[in-house]
Order: structure tokens, then sequence, then C-alpha cells
């Protein structure tokens, strides 16, 4: 029954399809979670005109709330997320680092160029090198760290403005009232 | 009133819907010709409802209804009135909408057009039509009411997304549709010629102008939202690979191996289970793409995302239909099958080549665009894949494609031999050669990549203008013989040449072009591509429902001024989303595009300060038209050939021929009064299908 073919096929992908609908690509757990994040220092996105190369590594924000937030130029779904990014840097709440990830700095910057920049610091994760000690699973990918340098939170996927309005803000407001 | 005037009609127009599926099937299975013609009155009926629900919400729009839901999320009382027309399709519930109100057209142009078409066959197709059509209407009334009230009203809405604020994104989405929907057409043909079990050449010309009008429509569509993203999205790329743009290329790639296979099934009567299984998945690939795009299975970002009940709805519709389709091909399908035998070489292989490398083409952008989700699925982790594995796939696909293009048409049916063609391919295979390294010399600097992707480009038009040179070789009046080529035939070279076109576009796009991005004072002046840039600095101006900052860029070449670029960096007043327009200044040979970033560092502590250094990108993107130039092409190659008059008088000239020229009738023998009647008729006032009638409506809804 050659003729059967497709339309097996076509029951594999739609069992696919259906497992798809019930998975949720941003739920994710994270190895990390509640531990110390993984160290790195890695140089800063500077536009191509200006000269000076800074790095970027996690111990510079021992003592804040903060927030990492992973994206590159070519992946779609951050397009989407960044107005969310922008509205909560708008909120001046805590500093949203961007780690720029697997990504070129001439498309990168040209990025932040068109959509606004929210981030105060962008360290370019050029290799994936970072990425992979922070288990990133894709772009974009958002952690919420404590005063200490923990992870304490991981969204997989673009964060829209539920998770910030009920998962992530309330978690900050805890995270900046608790002594460490 | 009005709101509920609409969703009224659709509940009304989903009784229709049911009524054109469900009576004529009755009525073919019981004989009884008034049920079997009751398809067209439903299918009218249908259509005139679902029109009406439409004007209700583009009424909700213009009067700015915001106690309706859908009405108050994307439109607002600030938006010109183009952009609350086309907001109607802003959203989730508006698109769906306008996907069954184009569906609605398609099916009414079938129930007008097609009456020569003996009445079974018209009756079943038009069934299958209403069966999508239900599928749709409820699809809309159980999960995406856009006519849903709400309470308290707002005092305003919160405005359209203002990407989709642009002339070229408000008509792409129709166009799109037009396309995507039109295979309906072919794939109701399709299964009803697996009820059945027969697929005679006739059907196969009914099928061929409405497959034609469709894919022309999915490729202006896809076209303009390429030229869209280039110009609104601002990265100067034409083409993405991202999810959505592969779900509307999927089915262009499956119609065009279909337009081809169909022309074998049509003229030599071969591969008909194979164009049947071509029509079923080029429609079945544009409802996946639909799901793909409302479910979030694979974006799951959009807004609408957050219901999985309609993915759900779609996935099991689309099991239904596609399923169901598939089921009736495993079990009918050999009783399609031919035995007309044809040669190596000759027009059907060319053609089974075509269609093997189509299909290739198609599955491996399907299977890029779904392997994460296998991935995800089979918990073996994340991933994306992007543009890289694209490229690296589909050039070796298509790059033979090309190649074969003009040899193919070329060649006759059944049997041909290619030895008397080998001093004329020899010769044009040099010429090419010559022509594509002296074509490249002329550019800037020496590319490999460029010889081949012109020298493919040359020798598709070479072959393709051979093969017009050759039909006429033996015609003693050559002018009248080629004035007197179908205009089929002239739509295939068009098309083919659009190949070519479109060739030279990607190759040199591609090597060639310049990007900067570069920090730029009042008077500061930077050179790329042969043109200068002098950035005079930025202003601020007004629009509508923005306020923007432009730039101001005056270009020249050796001195000669050539343009006056204005960039402009915009905030939308309801949402504050800030949205760069690109300028950009067209050419033939090349585009000249800039964009105004961010305002760099200002002087003093003024953060609105605009007459400081801004950081600005210069593009210089050599024949980047040509690739849409090209698509054009394609298309009014497909319009060209759906105009064909054979079309019309094979609709004309009623059923008898039809059943003459193979063995198996096309209708039941008790049926063949019904035919005669509705398509004598039709002969009155039988208008030509396809191409124009349905254009004229196209151009309307743009």
């Amino acid at each position: 029954m050659r003729y059967l073919a497709p339309l097996v096929v076509f029951l594999i992908m739609s069992g696919f399809l259906a497992r798809g609908l019930w998975l949720d690509p941003r739920e994710l757990p994270s190895a990390l979670l509640d531990k110390p994040a993984p160290k790195f220092s890695i140089p800063v996105l500077t536009a191509s005109t200006e000269g000076a190369v800074s790095q970027f590594s996690p111990d510079d924000m021992l003592g804040q709330v903060w927030i990492l937030n992973v994206w590159a130029s070519w992946c779609g779904a951050c397009t989407i997320e960044h107005p969310v990014i922008e509205r909560l840097a708008s909120q001046q709440l805590l500093p949203i680092i961007g780690l720029n990830y697997k990504d070129q700095d001439l498309a990168a910057q040209q990025w932040l160029n068109r959509f606004g920049d929210p981030y105060t610091h962008v360290p370019v994760d050029a290799d994936g090198k970072v990425g992979i000690d922070w288990g990133v699973y894709g772009v974009p990918e958002t952690f919420v760290m404590d005063k200490s340098g923990n992870v304490r939170y991981k969204h997989v996927g673009p964060v829209d403005q539920e998770a910030i309005d009920q998962t992530i803000l309330p978690l900050v407001k805890r995270l900046q009232e608790s002594p460490t | 009133m009005i709101p509920e005037l609409g969703q009224f009609a659709l509940v009304l127009a989903l009784s229709a819907a049911i009524v054109q599926f469900a009576v004529p099937l009755i009525g073919l299975a019981t004989r009884t010709p008034a049920w079997i013609g009751m398809a067209r009155s439903a299918a009218q009926t249908q259509f005139m409802l679902v029109a009406l629900s439409y004007a209700c919400l583009t009424y909700s729009f213009i009067t700015h209804d915001f106690s309706v839901s859908y009405v108050a999320q994307t439109s607002n009382t600030q938006l010109p009135l183009i952009y609350r027309i086309s907001g109607v399709w802003g959203g989730h519930e508006g698109s769906i909408l306008l996907w069954v109100f184009v569906l609605a057209a398609w099916t009414y142009a079938v129930a007008i057009f097609n009456r020569a078409v003996p009445a079974d066959l018209h009756a079943r197709v038009l069934a299958v039509m209403g069966m999508i059509s239900t599928g749709f209407l409820l699809f809309v009334l159980l999960t995406s009411n856009p006519f849903a009230r709400q309470f308290p009203i707002p005092l305003d809405g919160n405005s359209l997304n203002p990407l989709l604020q642009d002339p070229g994104m408000a008509i792409h989405p129709p166009l799109l549709y037009m396309g995507y929907v039109g295979f309906s057409v072919a794939f109701a043909f399709a299964v009803a010629a697996l009820i059945s079990g027969k697929l005679d050449m006739a059907t196969v010309r009914w099928m061929r102008p409405w497959t034609n009008v469709a894919w022309l429509f999915l490729t202006l569509g896809i076209t303009l939202g390429s030229f869209w993203a280039y110009y609104e999205l601002g990265w100067g790329g034409w083409w993405f690979w991202d999810p959505v743009e592969n779900a509307s290329f999927m089915p262009w790639l499956a119609g065009t191996a279909l337009l081809h296979s169909l022309a074998a099934s049509e003229k030599r009567g071969v591969f008909k289970a194979w164009t049947v299984l071509l029509a079923v998945t080029a429609f079945s690939l544009s409802l996946l793409g639909t799901f793909l795009v409302r479910s979030g299975v694979l974006t799951s970002v959009h807004a609408f995302a957050s219901d999985p009940e309609r993915g759900l709805f779609i996935l099991l519709f689309l099991l239904l239909v596609v399923g169901g389709s598939l089921l009736l091909f495993a079990f009918r399908a050999s009783s399609l099958q031919t035995n007309n035998q044809f040669a190596l070489v000759s027009r059907e292989s060319g053609l089974l080549f075509n269609n093997v490398l189509l299909i290739v083409a198609c599955a491996s952008v399907l299977i890029g665009t779904l392997y994460p989700l296998f991935l995800d699925a089979l918990g073996l982790g994340k991933i994306s894949v992007g543009a890289p594995w694209f490229n690296f796939v589909f050039i070796p696909v298509t790059a033979p494609l090309a190649l074969m293009v003009g040899i193919g048409a070329m060649l006759n049916w059944k049997r041909d031999s290619l030895g008397s063609h080998k001093i004329v391919f020899t010769v044009l295979a040099i010429l090419t050669i010559v022509t594509a390294v002296a074509l490249t010399m002329l550019l800037p600097h020496f590319h490999f990549g460029a010889v081949l992707g012109i020298g493919l480009a040359v020798w598709v038009t070479v072959t393709t203008l051979y093969g017009l040179v050759y039909r006429v070789r033996n015609k003693r009046k050559k002018l009248y013989a080629l004035t007197h080529t179908p205009a089929a035939f002239w739509g295939m070279t068009l098309a083919h040449l659009g190949i070519a076109v479109f060739t030279v576009g990607v190759a040199l796009v591609s090597l060639y072009n310049t990007e900067t991005d570069l920090r730029m004072e009042p008077g500061d002046s930077h050179e790329i591509g042969g043109y200068n840039f002098l950035f005079e600095g930025a202003r601020q101006v007004r629009g509508p429902n923005y306020s923007a900052a432009e730039g101001r860029l005056v270009v020249t070449r050796d001195n000669e001024p050539v343009t006056v670029l204005k960039p402009q960096k915009r905030i939308y007043d309801v949402r504050r989303d800030t949205m760069t327009e690109a300028s950009i200044d067209a050419g033939l040979t090349r585009d000249l595009f800039a964009a105004l970033g961010e305002p760099l560092e200002t002087t003093g502590s003024n953060r609105e300060m605009i007459e400081g250094a801004w950081s600005v990108r210069l593009y210089h993107k050599p024949f980047i038209r040509w690739i849409w130039f090209g698509a054009v092409l394609m298309a009014l190659g497909g319009m060209l050939a759906a105009s064909d008059r054979r079309y019309r008088v094979a609709s004309r000239s009623v059923a008898a021929p039809a059943r003459k020229d193979t063995g198996s009738s096309v209708t039941d023998s008790s049926a063949i009064p019904a035919a005669g009647r509705l398509a004598g008729a039709g002969g009155v006032d039988g208008p030509g299908l396809g191409g124009r009638g349905l254009d004229g409506r196209g151009a309307l809804e743009s």
C-alpha cells in the first residue's frame, strides 16, 4: 500500500504537533536554580565607533538584584519580547543586563539601534561559552539574580507582561527587601 | 446593534455552509438533482452572509466601537482611516474572519464561473469547500469571536501595532490569504476526483486556472511580505527563514510543483495520483501554516499563543481534513493510475525532475521549521534552526532546478532526444560562460560566486528564449507564429525569465552589499559603494499619530547630487512604540538605504537633543530590486497563463468533448441530464473563468 505513505507521514507529524501543543516551550528546569551563577568576564558590546573595550562580570553586580536577559539579533522572538523588556527597564527598578548570544557585533548594535536599548550593559558572548555555562537552551532566556549572585528564577522563551507582573516583579521585590 | 448583526450573519453563514456540504452529498447519494443543485445557491448565500459579517466588523472599526473588545485591542481614535480598515485583520480574530471571507469569495467564484463543469463534479467541489468553510466558521464562532462585547467600555483603544501601520503590510495578508485559500479550490477538485475515483483531462483543465490564480496571489503576497521586511524592519535583509515566512513558502513550493504536474496530467494523463497528492499537500501546508502561526507551537510568543484551545481546534480540523483526504487517497489513488509511457528524455521527465526537486526543497523547509519541535517533543533539548542551515540545504536543491528550467520546457512530450540539440546547447553554454564572466568583470570586484549566479541566470534566459525560437522553428511566418503562441506559453516564458531576474538579485545582493553602522555628527560624511553620504543633522517632525526625529542625508556621487534621504525615528502616541522608518533611494542596479539609530550622546543634559550625533546605518544594496521584480514577473506569468483562451473555450464547450476524450466518463450516467442543463445555462452568460474575474476581486479587496 504505497499510497498509504503520505497518511502515515502526516499522522506522525500530527503526533508531534499535538505533543507540541502540550509542551510549554517556556517551562524548563534550571540546574542552577538557587545556586551561585557561573563566573565569567567578557567584553561589552561597543558601537563600532567607540574605541574603549570594557569587560563585564557578574561580580560587578554583587549587592544588587538584577536580571540577565539573553538575546540575539537573529532571534525573532526577541523582537517580540523586546517591548516588554523596555517597559520593565523604563520603570528603573533594577539593572537589566543583556547577554548578546552568538551574535555579530554589528548586527547586535543595529538591532539595539532599531528597537531601542534597555540594557545597563551588553556583554558579548560571541562563541556561546557563557551560554553553555549558564545552561542557555535557546534565545531569549531571562534569569533573575539575587544580591549574592545566585540564580533565583529562570524564564525560557520570551517574557510577557504577565510573567513580569505576576512572577518576576514580586520575586524581585522580595529579593530586594531581603538583606542578602 | 451592528456587531450583533455581524455575529448573527456569521451564525447564518455557518448554517449555509453546512447546507453547502451536506445537502449536495446527500443529493449525490440519493440521485436527487434538486439537492445536488443546492450546492451553488448555498455557496452564494454563504458568501453574502460572510461578506455582511465582514462589513459589520469593518463598520465597528471605522466608527470606533470600542465596546467590541477586538476593536478596542487593535484600533484607536487616532488611527487613520486606511489603517482602521486594514486593522480589521491586524489581530487574530479579524485575520481568521478575513480567511473565512476569502474562502467564501473563492467558493463564490467557483460557484458562478464553473457552470460548464458537470453538475456532479461541481457539487462535490462545492461540498468539499463547504466542509472547509464549516470548520473555519466554527473556529471563529467557538474560539475567536471578533464581535465579543466588553464592559466597561474603554474610552480609547490600544491601537494597531505600528509595524502594521504601513500600506505594504495593509495589503500583504489579503494577498497571502488569496493564495493560501485559493489552493482550496485545487484541493476540492482533488478530493472530488478521489471520491469519484476519476480524474480526467477535462477536470485537470478546470483545475489549472484556479491553481494559477491562487499561486500568483501567493507569489505576490510572499513578495510583498519580503519587501515589507526589507524596508520596514530595517535589517536590509529580504528573507529570514523565520517560521512564519516558511509557513507561507511551503505551500508556494508545493503549489509550484502542482502547477507543473497539472500540465503533465492534462496533456498526457500521467502523474494523476501524484497531482492529486500535490493538490492535497499544497492546501494542507496552507492549513499547517495557519496552525503553526495561530497555535504558538513554534513561535509561542504571539499574544494569541495563550489560548491552547485554538491550537487544539485547528489541529483537530487539520487531522479531519488532511487525514481524511489522505485516507481517501490511500484507498482511491490506485484507480487514478494510468500506464501512459514516456521516455527518459521527454517533457514528462523534465516535469518529474522539477517536481522532485521542488518537493525536496519543500520538505527541507518543513523539516527545518519543525525540527526544533521534534527535538523538544522527544525531550532532546531545544534548538533553533537558522538561516545558514536553510541556505546550505536550499541552494544545492534549487540550482539544478534553474539549470533544467529552459531545457525541460523545450522538450517534446512522450519522447525526445537531446542529440539534435547538442550543438545548440554547447553554443549556448559557451555563450553563457563568456557572458557571465564578462558581466562579472563589470562589477566592482570579481567573485566566483557572482559568475555562478549570473551564469545560472544567463543560462535560464538563453535556454528559455531558445525554447521560444525552437517552438516556431518550422513555421514559415515566424512573427505570425509568435503572436499566435498561446498565452499559457508566454506565461511560462515570462515566469521562467522571472527566475533569471530573481537569481541575479539574490546572487549580487548577497555578494556585493555594503552595510555600515556609524556615528555621524552633522557635517560628517561617509562613502560606500561609490556614493557619498553627508549627514546634515536631524529635526523634529510630526505625523498623524506619531512624532519623529527626521535625519537628512545628502547623497552625491562624483560630486553630482543623487538624492536626499530622510530616515525617521518615530514614537507612536498611544503605545509609545518606537519605529525606525528607513529612507530608501531605489534604483534598478542599487538601493541606497539609510536608517536612523539612537541619538548618541547629547551635549548637556537634554535627552531630547536632536542636533547632536546619531548612530546612522547606511546600506548599499546592489540589484536588490531584481529579487522582487523577478518574483513579480513570475506572478505576471501566472496571470498570463491563467488568462489563456483555451481554459475559457474549454469551459464553454460544455462537457461533451470532456466525455469523449477519455474512456472514463466524468459523470455517472444518471446525472448527465442535470449536467447538460447546468452547462447549457452556463454557456449563455458563461464568462471566462479564472484570471480576470478573480483578479478584479483581488484588487477590490486591497
